[in-house]
């Protein structure tokens, strides 16, 4: 069965931590980093990066555009 | 397969790139709070004047209130109104300019209280032009007081008790009103606090922009959102708060879409 994979990058920078993508993330791949940016919010990351789909739900809920999404179908 | 163990970093690459940050957006940070659904739908509008390949083409006409430095944010031209007065301004523009794309961007204290003259008379002209209305019942930049789309018993600084229609009045839906002017061809209630909402309003606001066009009249697409630091809410809770209480009384859809 094809496998879809995927991947998010997140602009730490301009992250404010407000936790909609971790709530969008349908397969609760995204938590909120315990260290701080320079803004001083925990900001989004990665926690289950092998459980993601690149489905773009958090990037679309995403407030302020900072989350990319790459996806690769692996067979 | 050895295929199937993939890294993340392998698959961070520009031909597996699926979303990123439009290119309309300007590298400025969004002053908003987090959360905000205002950051959204700028976002989305970016998107899709991306998309439509109007950039040199569009203006947009910023309000007064959270959404005053939208101008700081979008790679297009855009002029800064008086307080409520985007829909005249737009009006101008566009019948200057009346092949450029132009469009509004209010929120509820500057479209459904001091501009309310504007935004009927616009409508009702049947005006060319696409306004956007973010509605998050309260006024949120000036720190949270009662808007005319203000729910009834919606605490709010100006009204610590709730919104009482006795002494404040009812709450106003400035959409259903402008639903019915003969000069508005697309009238539209969406929402950003969902990914399906998200999509559903991307696809609302991209219609608003094509109908354009067709100089058929005005566009109206009200967005439905939240606003965590003048409800006193985080941002989940705000959302949910919002799909229980502001849904019900603002409900969702498209109110007028032109016969095919």
């Amino acid at each position: 069965m094809a496998k879809i994979k995927g991947a998010i990058v997140v602009d730490i920078d301009r992250c404010k931590g407000c936790e909609l993508c971790i709530t969008a993330c349908p397969t609760e791949v995204i938590s909120l980093s315990d260290n701080v940016n320079d803004k001083g919010y925990h900001y989004a990351y990665m926690k289950n990066p092998d459980v993601c789909t690149g489905c773009t739900n958090c990037a679309i809920v995403c407030p302020d555009g900072v989350i990319t999404v790459y996806r690769k179908k692996v067979s | 397969m050895a295929d199937d163990t993939i890294s993340t970093k392998e698959l961070i690459k520009e031909e597996n790139l699926v979303y990123k940050k439009s290119k309309i957006l300007t590298d400025n940070e969004f002053h908003y709070c987090p959360g905000c659904g205002h950051t959204t739908t700028h976002r989305i509008i970016a998107e899709i004047i991306e998309e439509m390949d109007i950039q040199s083409k569009t203006i947009g006409i910023a309000p007064v209130g959270c959404s005053v430095f939208m101008y700081n944010y979008m790679d297009i031209d855009m002029q800064e109104a008086a307080h409520g007065r985007a829909p005249a301004l737009a009006t101008a523009i566009k019948r200057l300019l009346p092949e450029k794309y132009v469009f509004t961007y209010q929120g509820d204290g500057d479209l459904a209280a001091i501009g309310t003259a504007e935004t009927i008379h616009a409508c009702n002209r049947g005006e060319n032009i696409t306004m956007i209305f973010i509605n998050n019942g309260i006024y949120g930049m000036t720190g949270g007081q009662m808007a005319p789309t203000t729910l009834v018993g919606m605490k709010s600084s100006t009204t610590p008790y709730g919104r009482e229609v006795s002494l404040m009045g009812n709450p106003i839906k400035m959409t259903d009103i402008v639903v019915n002017l003969p000069g508005t061809y697309f009238v539209s209630r969406q929402s950003v606090h969902t990914p399906g909402n998200v999509r559903k309003t991307k696809k609302a606001i991209r219609k608003a922009f094509e109908y354009q066009a067709l100089n058929k009249g005005t566009c109206f697409v009200e967005v439905v959102s939240n606003c965590p630091s003048g409800w006193k809410m985080t941002p989940v809770e705000s959302n949910k708060w919002m799909a229980e209480n502001m849904l019900p009384f603002y409900p969702l859809g498209d109110l007028k879409v032109p016969e095919e």
